[in-house]
């Protein structure tokens, strides 16, 4: 379980980045690391080129934006979750932090790169979703805010175009009735189905290729899950069910 | 006999190094070896058409890509450990594949590179042709066709038929269980080093057995044994599975080192481990049971079939003991039990802690519990009806055990066992949808053969004492020397105990069913009282008085109620040497000590210098271990998590060396136990390709999921060998499958027939009829 | 890269795992490597101060950071860290792998909650694997340990 050879890049800054994305084929980003290189080391992932962003000055920083907050491509998952901006304006996000992996994890992994990678199964997602947050993506045309509803494409798959760096993400201040429940098989698993609650907005993960948006008072409308190891399609429907109830009689 | 170190909590001795982070497992030796990688099998089973290594051979820093063609013992089956005249059909592989493969994992080409690295490169470069065949699986099918069953045993005691005839009540269960695995967090390694000077091998091994391996490697290569070193350095868990002779690698490692000239090592990574090594407890169990008006058991009729995997290289052991096992503590007057040991397409099976019995118990323990619900009686008096009572030890149970002789329980209190569990586990909580769990179990451990020890005292008065069996946490550097320092009357401080190196200590079993307390631990107090005799003889030649008037305590002999009348161990070791030669620790007091005129030689025939002797100890029986566990379960009943509100368990291993490490063997396999009952499986699909190799979906129980064991003793020693110890190494882990299943039934009032359960089974168990099955 | 403050060198083949840089090329084998996918937690190290997998970085990234190993925790022979002495103590490690990355995740999670929390011990040991304590023992250090500073 060794990865197999790539070149390594490191860029010095984001416009660096977004020129070697441009330029190279097959090329993987590569930020806190902590989804890329696990399939890096199983050789799921063969890239030619990984990207290293890490060694970029000043994008780590969690500030106030248009009446949200904004997270840079290099804040740690752990450093979000004991934000105070974040806790005081967008509070849903550090709590949902709590149910990301495990705190070493969060040491490493990034949230720009949660929501970037996409995976259905994950929070972060969701709760962009749920709070209508974008993504700011660089890419060699400049600077745009894709929305979150039109962010994730698929399984892993994102909007971002293969020679775009996403360089930060924006949440919306929301303070008002909120929270995330999942079921895991363990503490900090991906989850087998999960509900987030801004507000009225209600985001699911876990139950189709993407994050989606449902109504609360019908959470399973049209839902078609998946099936796989640890949960079947009716099984995910009762657990969306019985935790949107949960959730929104908090 | 002073009993002072015995039954402390003495703190373990083997901690600093590991704390450091300088414990020595085998991946640590390096001296610039070369690192190996397998070419495994992607099919479950395929003819193997062409394997083609050119590319793989070609690549820059590549040493070496070994096919079975390449082999000298490459048309060789790799052995059949525990034959048995009902394996009619066994089957063992050989060390890579030539023309067929059995299992998706199997091996078929071993590639030597500067690092692992670029040996996973060149991995990638074989080109192996298959033609996939149909696979043989799962289980059941492959029961169907007689042609897979490897072997076949039926055995009986009263007389079955006419006591199910005449009994008050009969029922009929079927019971499955599914493969588990040990999953030790060091997976497998192999190092090995050739001196061609000195025609010397030498190989760090993660083995549970390294006397045998060694064994293996001298014929192998025609080698004396003596030229042969095997050593297992600190491993990390073993649980079972290391103990299956011969893996591919302990082969191939030391063939390349031999080959190459240079040190070779092969460090298994976690994906490969999941399949390359054995599994277990897959067993299906269709019973008869009648029992009368009180709810005794009259008569038990159980057919099962095992799922032996692709190979037999453990022979059919693990139906053996289910066998045995399955009657457990109850009186079960007529027993008849039929298996078949059936092949598979799969990963072969072998001992995993529990071993045969965390199923048999599961059996049993259902099927009492189904009694209780047809009578109307609570769980904790139906088995109180059924249970062997104290007065009937030694107790037969009419089958035979896996060591060739009859099943029989040495000792034991199993009612004693039941009320303190009960008594520990207190009330029933507030609450809804919160089940009793209980289950009980017997484990028969410290099988033989034999094991051995040396002890020797240092002309330092320090000890150092040494076994062949190795070591995966147990602990054996504190409870031997426990032992050691008892008989020698020195504190645990001052021995040194060395398990599994081969340099050491050469003959011997190994770590594997319960049995090093038992086997090597009574072999350390052998050798260490032949050492205290011994200074005892040399004290009394130069004290001049009767060696029965000495005894040892303080690190010294000396005269019984004259302490002041002593000599320390130090001065006696050197005074057990003719010749005194050596400097500083007790040999300048024994220069005051001339040796004493005698008549004949300076060396009495019969005597050996040093003090230091070697002894062995051999059981007649295994002892018979035994207790009860105890739950208080919640299952959430929309989302089916489990709580476990309180686990109790009453443990009867003997008598007890130390407490505080027989607690952490307890609390560790009730552990493993949770993880095999609610939160792990191999997940199969119908190609028999397993679909969950990474611990992100084999779901081993974090700290988050594992609550505090209550843990309570009871002491019945055991008759078989002079410490009255049993085993206990495996019990935490047996029953546990047993409990939540009982637990979760009453929780939500369905049946529960298998194992391991999830959330999902849960869920589709209690909205039966709801669409959609589990895929795989 | 500093490793346990030694300016060390980095390895020639970007892809070399910081997990195996330095158990082979720098011989701490003090790091151990149970999964390479980042669940086991036996190769946690300290990264600037907090924990993280060894196996999910590359060696190359440490460049310019300080990486604090098991063998770096106590570097006085004499004495164990206070927390390897709580395990000790606690007979919280049977077979001894996964517990350098145990001590180095509480060292992580007592520097952030020097007077834990169960929950909080819970969360913080809950990313480490053992198979064989049953976690009960684990508990039970870092308490000691907490108590200990």
């Amino acid at each position: 379980m060794k990865p197999a050879p790539f070149e390594y890049h490191a860029p010095t800054s984001v416009d660096e980045a977004v020129r070697l994305l441009g330029m190279l084929e097959d090329a993987k980003v590569l930020a806190g690391g902590q989804s890329l290189v696990p399939l890096l080391n199983f050789r799921l992932a063969r890239p030619a080129h990984v990207v290293d962003i890490n060694g970029i000055p000043a994008l780590d920083r969690i500030y106030e934006r248009d009446g949200g907050v904004a997270v840079q491509a290099l804040v740690r998952q752990s450093d979000a979750q004991r934000s105070e901006l974040l806790q005081k304006l967008c509070p849903l996000v550090p709590e949902a932090l709590k149910h990301v992996a495990h705190q070493v994890i969060r040491n490493r992994g990034t949230v720009v790169g949660s929501i970037a990678h996409a995976d259905p199964a994950a929070e972060l997602p969701a709760v962009i979703l749920a709070l209508q947050g974008s993504v700011r993506a660089l890419g060699p045309g400049g600077t745009r805010d894709i929305p979150a509803e039109s962010f994730f494409m698929g399984v892993l798959e994102s909007a971002l175009a293969p020679d775009e760096l996403a360089v930060e993400v924006w949440f919306p201040a929301f303070t008002g009735p909120h929270g995330l429940r999942e079921e895991s098989r363990r503490h900090g698993d991906y989850a087998m189905a999960g509900v987030v609650r801004a507000g009225d907005r209600l985001a699911l993960f876990g139950v189709a290729p993407t994050p989606v948006t449902a109504d609360p008072n019908e959470p399973t409308r049209d839902l078609q899950p998946s099936a796989d190891l640890e949960a079947t399609p009716g099984f995910r429907k009762h657990l969306i069910t019985a935790m949107t109830r949960e959730l929104f009689a908090a | 006999m002073t009993t002072r170190w015995f039954g402390e909590r003495v703190e373990r001795r083997e901690d600093d190094r590991l704390l450091r982070g300088a414990g020595r497992f085998t991946d640590d030796f390096n001296e610039d070896a070369l690192e190996a990688c397998f070419v495994r099998s992607p099919y479950a089973h395929a003819r193997i058409l062409s394997i083609d290594a050119r590319r793989a051979r070609e690549l820059p820093g590549v040493h070496a890509v070994y096919t079975a063609g390449d082999l000298p013992f490459g048309d060789r089956d790799l052995p059949l450990l525990i034959p048995h005249p009902a394996l009619t059909n066994g089957r063992t592989q050989r060390c890579l594949a030539a023309d067929t493969v059995r299992y998706a994992g199997e091996a078929v080409a071993f590639v030597v590179a500067d690092n692992r690295y670029l040996a996973e490169d060149a991995a990638d470069l074989v080109d192996v042709e298959y033609e996939p065949l149909p696979p043989v699986w799962p289980l059941e099918a492959a029961a169907e066709d007689p042609a897979n069953t490897a072997a076949e045993l039926t055995q009986q005691t009263g007389d079955v038929e006419g006591a199910l005839e005449q009994a008050a009540h009969r029922r009929k269960l079927r019971f499955r269980y599914e493969r588990g695995a040990a999953a030790p967090l060091e997976a497998r390694a192999t190092w090995a080093r050739w001196d061609a000077a000195d025609k010397r091998l030498t190989m760090y091994d993660s083995t549970q057995s390294p006397t045998s391996i060694r064994g293996g490697l001298a014929v192998l290569f025609g080698l004396p044994e003596s030229s042969v070193e095997v050593i297992a350095p600190d491993v990390g868990g073993g649980f079972g599975p290391k103990i299956m002779l011969f893996y591919p690698d302990e082969l191939l490692t030391p063939f390349a080192a031999m080959q190459l000239g240079r040190p070779v090592k092969w460090t298994e990574d976690r994906r490969e481990h999941f399949t390359a090594v054995n599994h277990e407890r897959a067993q299906v169990h269709d019973v008869e049971v009648g029992y009368d008006a009180q709810g005794r058991v009259v008569a038990l009729d159980v057919d099962f079939v095992h799922d032996a995997g692709a190979y037999t290289p453990y022979g059919i052991i693990l139906p053996i003991i289910t066998a045995a096992q399955i009657p457990g503590p109850y009186r079960v007057p007529n027993y008849r039990v039929r298996f078949r040991d059936v092949l598979t397409n799969a990963t072969p099976t072998s001992p995993y802690r529990g071993a045969g019995r965390p199923h048999a118990c599961f059996v049993m323990e259902r099927t009492l519990d189904a009694i209780a619900r047809d009578l109307d009686l609570t769980r904790d008096e139906v088995r109180r009806r059924n249970l062997i009572q104290p007065d009937e030890f030694p107790y037969e149970v009419g089958v035979g055990w896996q060591d060739g002789n009859r099943a029989v329980y040495d000792s034991g209190n199993f009612p004693g066992l039941l009320e303190k569990a009960l008594a520990n586990l207190g009330p029933r909580p507030a609450g809804h949808h919160i089940g009793l769990g209980l289950g009980m179990y017997v484990e028969g451990t410290g099988v033989g053969p034999y094991e051995g020890a040396h002890v020797q005292v240092l002309v330092s008065g320090k000890v150092v004492a040494s076994t062949a069996i190795p070591t995966q946490g147990q602990a054996h550097g504190t409870v031997f020397a426990q032992v050691v320092a008892d008989q020698l009357g020195v504190s645990p401080d001052d021995v040194t105990i060395t398990t599994g190196d081969t340099r050491r200590f050469q003959w011997g079993v190994g770590t594997f069913a319960s049995r090093a307390a038992v086997v090597a631990g009574n072999a350390m107090a052998v050798a260490a009282g032949m050492v205290a005799e011994k200074a005892k003889r040399i004290a009394a030649e130069h004290l001049e008085v009767d060696p029965a008037d000495l005894e040892l305590a303080q690190g010294a002999v000396r005269v019984k109620g004259s302490p002041q009348k002593a000599m320390p161990l130090a001065l006696l070791a050197v005074l057990s040497n003719p010749v005194r030669y050596a400097f500083g620790g007790g040999t300048e007091a024994a220069t005051q000590f001339t040796p004493k005129p005698r008549a004949g030689p300076p060396l009495p025939a019969g005597e050996q210098p040093g003090l230091e002797a070697t002894g062995y100890f051999s059981p007649t029986g295994s002892t018979w271990a035994s207790g009860c566990h105890a739950a208080w379960v919640r299952v959430d009943p929309n989302t089916f998590r489990l709580q476990i509100l309180r686990y109790v368990v009453v443990h009867d291993c003997g008598r007890v060396i130390n407490p505080t490490v027989l607690e952490g063997q307890i609390q560790g396999g009730v552990a493993q136990g949770i993880g095999g009952a609610f939160y792990e499986r191999l997940a199969y699909d119908a190609d028999a390709q397993l679909r969950n190799a990474s611990f992100m979906e084999f779901l081993m129980p974090y700290a988050t999921e594992i609550p505090d064991v209550v843990i309570d003793h009871q002491e019945t020693p055991s008759p078989l060998n002079p410490l009255g110890v049993k085993g206990a190494g495996e019990a935490g882990v047996i029953p546990v499958g047993a409990v939540i299943a009982s637990a979760i039934e009453e929780a939500l009032g369905v049946p529960i027939t298998e194992m391991p359960l999830s959330p999902l089974r849960l869920f589709e168990l209690t909205h039966a009829g709801s669409a959609g099955g589990a895929q795989t | 890269m500093r490793v346990n403050g030694i300016a060390s060198p980095l390895p020639e083949d970007p892809r070399t795992l910081l997990s195996d840089h330095l158990r082979h090329q720098l011989r701490l084998t003090g790091t151990h490597v149970g999964c390479e996918h980042g669940v086991c937690g036996c190769c946690t190290v300290l990264l600037d101060g907090k924990p993280v997998r060894s196996c999910l970085l590359l060696a190359v990234q440490a460049a310019d950071h300080d990486v604090t190993t098991i063998e770096g925790l106590a570097p006085d022979t004499a004495a164990l860290h206070p927390i390897q002495q709580a395990f000790h103590e606690a007979h919280a490690l049977q077979c001894g792998f996964c517990t350098p990355g145990f001590v180095l995740a509480v060292k992580g999670l007592l520097d952030e909650h020097p007077d834990p929390t169960d929950e909080q011990i819970q969360e913080g040991i809950s990313g480490n694997l053992c198979r064989c304590t049953g976690y009960a023992n684990i508990r039970k250090a870092v308490r000691l340990a907490a108590a200990a500073r």
